[in-house]
């Protein structure tokens, strides 16, 4: 049995969004040179909105890349968590070169960081930008590897046992945060 | 710009693929079809890099071992491999052990035994593949067989097909020539009918087996046989030559020669009677001026070179669909 708690609403999304798109343009004093990377799934269209708030703040267009990182995840060949299958691949699409570029990478949640480690192999191989930023709409901590978020939409401390699930419209039809616990069932 | 809308965005975690090994198309469903595309697609990106390499099988090794000769499809299934970060061993019938008379099992688990993760098996034996992959813990991947079956060629034909008309449901496919000899229509009639394409197969008699494209015969789909190639070819969406395969030997199934250009060859003229956005296709390698003309085979409706290019990202997905889930039991 899985209890699921409310952590965000469509509109606590939509706030936090915008306050995160602020504090980029904040930090990089403009969105010069600037290319948001969604990681797949829903990193995509969070890179998506928050380019968007941004092109509407500066009043300048800035492109959007998705990147699939699943030719690079560490566990190939190994035991997948989701079973005995090969990740699905997602073509890789960047408007242009990330060379020379401030690239702000958007995953929905941080967890392990192997997923970021995978990301930041796979911008490397496609060139070498200026500099990578990573904002995450969720932090759910038990980090297993030296990364860190430079701007987070919400700390959620969480247990490793439990699951944060993100839906975004794009995908999932809704926008939603809720946490996942398992319920222990009472001893009979 | 922004990058195109996120128009159906599929969250499956995991790939749609069930298989150990690839023996031949007749084993894949429909949805493990659109895997095998899905996951081209994504090699695509890779081979239009400046550096056409990513660590995905880094650690992994396959080997080849081509009992016939072959340039395209060897080659094609190396740089497959290099380009995943894969490490690549080539074994020849010729150059290796073979000459001593050393069995294709033998050979197999001898491969097995050194750490090889995949093997890619050309054989001039039908059903050669088969019997190493039950002997075999590692993912085997059949290159080609006898007059039996060519999986991977199919898998590219139908991948540079559907990248041009969008999918495969529907369309009017023609094979036309030497079909008796020929794995390579045997594997396209699997998997262009089993993606909803209508099959029309064009040869003299000589080259068609017997009861071909009857229902039940040879465990194969149901095709129409039409020898005219004039009627055949008509309205046809895609029109496939085969190579009429003189190194095997079968004038005596040609007959003449003449004859056989006079009455099948793809000329300019006959690819009129097609679709004005017919797709002429050969596995290759091309017999220039014998099943097709040098005009066709240049001409604007040729994706012949396309189908080369396709193979590598093709193999690729193949590859990483056999070797990046987690190992058989």
């Amino acid at each position: 049995m899985l209890q699921e708690k409310v952590l965000l609403t469509d509109d606590d999304i939509r706030r936090i969004l915008t306050r995160l798109a602020h504090e980029i343009i904040e930090r990089n004093r403009g969105a010069e040179d600037m290319v948001f990377v969604g990681i797949v799934t829903r990193g995509v269209p969070l890179a998506q909105r928050l380019a968007a708030l941004v092109s509407d703040l500066e009043g300048a267009v800035v492109p959007v890349g998705s990147l699939d990182i699943g030719l690079y995840r560490d566990d190939l060949g190994r035991r997948l968590p989701v079973g005995r299958q090969a990740p699905a691949l997602h073509p890789t699409k960047m408007p242009a070169s990330i060379v020379g570029k401030r690239v702000i990478l958007v995953d929905d949640v941080l967890y392990t960081g192997r997923s970021i480690r995978a990301a930041l192999d796979a911008l490397v191989d496609l060139g070498r930008p200026q500099s990578i930023q990573l904002v995450v709409l969720v932090d759910r901590g038990h980090r297993e590897l030296p990364i860190r978020a430079d701007y987070v939409g919400k700390n959620v401390p969480t247990a490793r046992n439990e699951e944060v699930q993100v839906r975004l419209t794009e995908v999932d039809g809704r926008d939603e945060v809720s946490l996942l616990s398992p319920v222990a069932t009472p001893a009979e | 710009m922004a990058i195109d809308a996120p128009q159906a965005i599929s969250t499956a975690a995991s790939a749609a693929w069930r298989q150990a090994h690839l023996l031949d198309v007749d084993d894949l469903t429909p949805p493990e079809f659109e895997t095998v595309f899905r996951t081209a697609d994504a090699m695509q990106e890779i081979l239009s890099r400046e550096i056409k390499r990513v660590p995905t099988l880094r650690g992994k090794t396959l080997a080849t071992l081509f009992y016939e000769p072959s340039t395209r499809t060897r080659v094609s299934f190396e740089l497959a491999a290099k380009a995943l970060g894969a490490d690549v061993v080539n074994l020849t019938a010729s150059s290796s052990s073979v000459t001593k008379g050393e069995s294709l099992i033998d050979t197999v688990r001898t491969l097995q035994a050194l750490g090889v993760d995949a093997v890619a098996i050309r054989h001039p034996q039908a059903g050669a593949p088969y019997v190493a992959a039950r002997h075999l813990h590692c993912a085997v991947i059949n290159a080609g067989d006898g007059w039996h079956a060519h999986p991977t060629q199919a898998l590219l034909d139908l991948y540079t097909v559907r990248q041009h008309r969008g999918g495969i449901r529907g369309l009017k496919v023609v094979i036309v020539g030497d079909i008796l000899h020929s794995r390579v229509a045997r594997s396209d009639l699997w998997g262009f009918s089993a993606l909803g394409a209508h099959v029309v197969l064009c040869a003299p008699p000589t080259l068609l087996p017997r009861r071909f494209g009857e229902h039940e015969a040879w465990g194969l789909p149901p095709a129409e046989v039409e020898p005219r190639l004039e009627r055949a070819i008509e309205d046809a969406d895609v029109v496939m030559a085969l190579r009429v395969q003189t190194e095997r030997q079968h004038t005596a199934y040609v007959g003449n020669l003449r004859d056989y250009i006079r009455l099948y060859q793809i000329s300019t003229a006959r690819l009129r009677l097609a679709r004005p956005n017919v797709l002429l296709m050969h596995p290759g390698p091309t017999n220039e001026g014998v099943e097709l003309t040098a005009e066709v085979a240049q001409g604007a409706q040729s994706v012949i070179q396309e189908q080369a290019a396709n193979g590598v990202a093709v193999r690729m997905a193949l590859l990483y669909l056999l070797l990046a889930g987690e190992a058989a039991p």
